[in-house]
């Protein structure tokens, strides 16, 4: 291929190239020209599929010949909350098929929310000679089995990441597949195993290991054995302990208490159900050095926790239950001058009334005294206009906001007012937001603020608010960023879906589950659009044996390059350009 | 834009409720949705014959009644991950399983009683829980001081054979090292932190 006698040599770019890491940066590198892009394509090591259904194996694989690195994404997020049928898909097996041959250097794999078998475990354990990592983030359709064939035959392997996937623990033992004369793991996370894993193994794995850094036990773990195996690892960065409860005894107190003191390294702390309150003075010595904190399986008290969260000055991330309490939020805010991450989950999410005196004036609190906090994920029972507004002024360095007010249409407790200038508050002071999830009693002005202001929105989940179609025509017209639009039980219907459907095609996808959709409409997206994939899915039988006004039960589109999907089981159809290819 | 103006939504509004309700009335109908999605019922002209609608509407109030005492839980509300729910469901269905019964005797009580200290969350709860059981009061708990201004004093038995006044350890703590209660008379009582 003739070469402008002015430009670069290949090699030249090639290295230039290199240092560009970001998607976006190599996206836009690969459209400058035809060679760049050629040159781009061949370098490319990394690949980020966001949908796995928005593009095929071959595709991916035909463009970009010589990755080393795949994350693919499959459900949409609603499924982590069970709106999604069992069933539905996601599966990875055809990918991993495709790669084991492309790919032969493949090095890692990141999939989240997928099915994965042990079928294509062991595929990967036997067809990537240099495979360092497995990160497998809330997924299922593997057990143990699977696992034990990675930790057979993966030779180099780096990281092991369970994520919270679910697995079907058939034996502990697949621990001690990892042979003798393994040395390399550097990050194990097996936090969501049920049950007992060979500690024995376990013991020797870590205690060979001498790059670990990250290690997540499961809740089968003793609290006894944890100071053992912390002794072999004081190298360690990211700890996740097992159950943090035994009966009181100053033997194993005061052995935990060394080894606690000897993990000089150590930055994050996880883990802890079961909680012995008698214990947590064990962690005391590390909790200056603590950057992130997950108690959210803790279920120990405010007193407690205060004592705890008051020690750790460097603290950047914490994830609590609501047992927390609005003090034990002043007491963060008083000493976690460096938060950047605040999580508090539900102790009784399913209860009727408050369980503990949590409320809106903890975040507040921590609005106030956090400079550093830009991501919030908080569930409570009551919330108010004024306080939205102060966190929202307090805050304009907010980029993650998620706020659960945990009975649906709840209004402003103080004024009975919808929670419409609250958020409207929050889009409109803080312009760099991603990401935001609504709650409360709103209705459709709360979408104008957010089409008005909310400019960086890439994020957004709408449940039981809005009034009309205007609603989600403001989100839609007017967040210019959006990628991922999730809503559930609104009253929003075809209209506005109809009239910005070009819109969808600039978004990775959008969820709509018990809305006013009708059947015609999802049809009529199918045709208008064939660069979507408008897929009904509907437990109550073929939408086509009612009337085409009727509403359907679940919607999800998302852009494509790859057609319908042909893994789709019963109960989801693929509203398609040509009506031949439309349902029975 | 014009939005409004041209599409006229008002008219085709498609709204969540019960034919005829008021847009007020928006509660406990959003509940009980999800389990009756197979009568359609938004819209009285769109779906099903005159007939159906009637008994839909009939079966909607029927249902919406039921629903109001007891609300109906949604699927996938709050949202929290099925883990998370697991763990915390797991707790819960422990806790209520093993059940902690111990014996409480007071002072002067002809019989003894049993009670699960698995129910109570906290030593406020227990305290009146005894408290009504055997008519007397605690009087206030201060750490220093111990039960201020009462004739009698909750005390337990520990893993250790030691008797304890009932507060001075956290909750949890307790409910781990509690054999037995006895409701002690307050001039036996001297001694376990009474004000001296």
């Amino acid at each position: 291929m003739p070469r402008m006698g002015y430009s670069f040599p290949e090699e030249v770019l090639e290295h230039v190239f290199s240092f560009i890491q970001s998607d976006e940066d190599r996206n836009a590198i690969s459209e400058v020209c035809r060679s760049w892009h050629d040159i781009e394509r061949w370098s490319r090591r990394r690949v980020f599929v966001g949908n796995c259904y928005a593009i095929s194996p071959t595709m991916v694989i035909r463009r970009f010949p010589e990755v080393r690195s795949v994350k693919l994404k499959g459900k949409p997020h609603f499924a982590d909350f069970n709106l999604v049928p069992e069933g539905w898909g996601g599966y990875v097996a055809p990918w991993i098929s495709a790669m084991a041959s492309a790919y032969p250097w493949l090095e890692e794999i990141r999939l989240k929310r997928m099915v994965i078998t042990d079928e294509s475990l062991e595929l990967i354990s036997k067809s990537f000679k240099n495979f360092k990592v497995l990160v497998l983030s809330s997924c299922e359709g593997f057990s143990t089995d699977g696992l034990a064939a990675i930790a057979a035959n993966c030779r180099n392997l780096r990281e092991l990441d369970l994520g919270e996937s679910e697995v079907e623990d058939l034996s502990g033992h697949w621990l001690s597949r990892f042979p003798d004369n393994y040395t390399s793991m550097v990050s194990l996370n097996i936090a969501c195993l049920g049950w007992e894993v060979s500690f024995s193994a376990l013991e020797r794995l870590v205690g060979r290991c001498p790059n670990l850094r990250t290690l997540r036990l499961n809740r089968a773990v003793p609290l006894d054995k944890l100071a053992n195996l912390l002794c072999r690892a004081p190298q360690l960065v990211e700890l996740g302990t097992g159950a943090y409860s035994s009966e009181l005894r100053p033997d194993v107190f005061s052995n935990l208490s060394g080894a606690f003191s000897g993990c000089k390294e150590l930055k994050s702390l996880s883990g802890f159900w079961d909680v012995v309150p008698g214990y947590l003075p064990a962690v005391y010595p590390i909790c200056s050095k603590l950057k992130s904190l997950n108690l959210s399986y803790a279920t120990i008290q405010s007193p407690e926790l205060i004592k705890l969260v008051s020690q750790c000055q460097n603290l950047q991330r914490l994830w609590v239950l609501d047992y927390i309490e609005d003090a034990g939020l002043d007491a963060l805010a008083a000493s976690c001058k460096d938060l950047r991450e605040l999580r508090v989950f539900p102790s009784d999410p399913f209860g009727q009334e408050p369980n503990v005196p949590l409320t809106e004036q903890g975040l507040v609190s921590v609005s106030e005294g956090c400079p550093k906090l830009q991501s919030v994920l908080y569930f409570c029972r009551q919330m108010s206009n004024a306080a939205l507004m102060t966190i929202a002024r307090n805050r304009p360095n907010m980029t993650r906001f998620r706020l659960c007010i945990i009975e649906p249409h709840t209004p402003d407790y103080l004024t009975l007012q919808p929670l419409d200038v609250g958020f409207g508050a929050i889009v409109e002071h803080c312009k760099d937001l991603r990401r935001l999830s609504l709650s409360g009693l709103l209705t459709d002005r709360v979408f104008e603020y957010i089409g008005t202001h909310a400019k960086k929105l890439e994020m957004l989940s709408v449940a039981f608010a809005g009034e009309s179609d205007l609603g989600l025509h403001h989100i839609l017209s007017g967040c210019d960023n959006l990628r991922k639009l999730e809503i559930r039980d609104c009253p929003f219907g075809d209209k506005a879906l109809l009239a910005n459907a070009a819109k969808l095609e600039t978004m990775r996808s959008l969820w709509m589950s018990s809305c006013s959709v009708s059947f015609g409409a999802c049809k009529l997206l199918g045709q208008k659009m064939p660069g979507l994939n408008v897929e009904v899915i509907d437990e109550r039988g073929p939408p086509d044996l009612r009337p085409e006004s009727c509403p359907i039960d679940k919607l999800y589109v998302y852009r494509t390059v790859s057609g319908p999907r042909f893994d789709m089981p019963g109960f989801v159809w693929t509203m398609a350009e040509n009506p031949a290819l439309r349902l029975s | 834009m014009a939005f409004d103006k041209e599409l006229n939504l008002e008219a085709t509004e498609l709204r969540l409720g019960l034919p005829g309700t008021k847009e007020s009335e928006k509660q406990p109908t959003i509940a009980i949705k999800s389990n009756k999605r197979a009568l359609p019922n938004f819209n009285e002209e769109s779906c099903g014959s005159k007939e159906n609608s009637n008994a839909s509407h009939l079966i909607q109030k029927r249902d919406q009644e039921i629903a109001s005492p007891a609300k109906a839980q949604v699927v996938g509300w709050p949202p929290v991950r099925s883990y998370r729910k697991n763990c915390l469901q797991l707790k819960k269905m422990e806790a209520e399983a093993a059940g902690m019964y111990v014996k409480v005797s007071m002072d002067g009580a002809p019989y003894l009683r049993k009670i699960d200290l698995k129910v109570y969350k906290g030593y406020p709860e227990l305290l009146k829980a005894l408290e009504e059981m055997f008519k007397f009061s605690a009087g206030e708990y201060s750490e220093r001081e111990g039960y201020n201004g009462s004739e009698f004093v909750p005390t337990y038995e520990d893993k250790d054979g030691d008797w304890m006044l009932v507060g001075d350890v956290p909750w949890d703590m307790f409910l781990c090292s509690c054999k037995r209660l006895r409701i002690m008379k307050g001039s036996e009582a001297k001694g376990l932190g009474c004000a001296v």
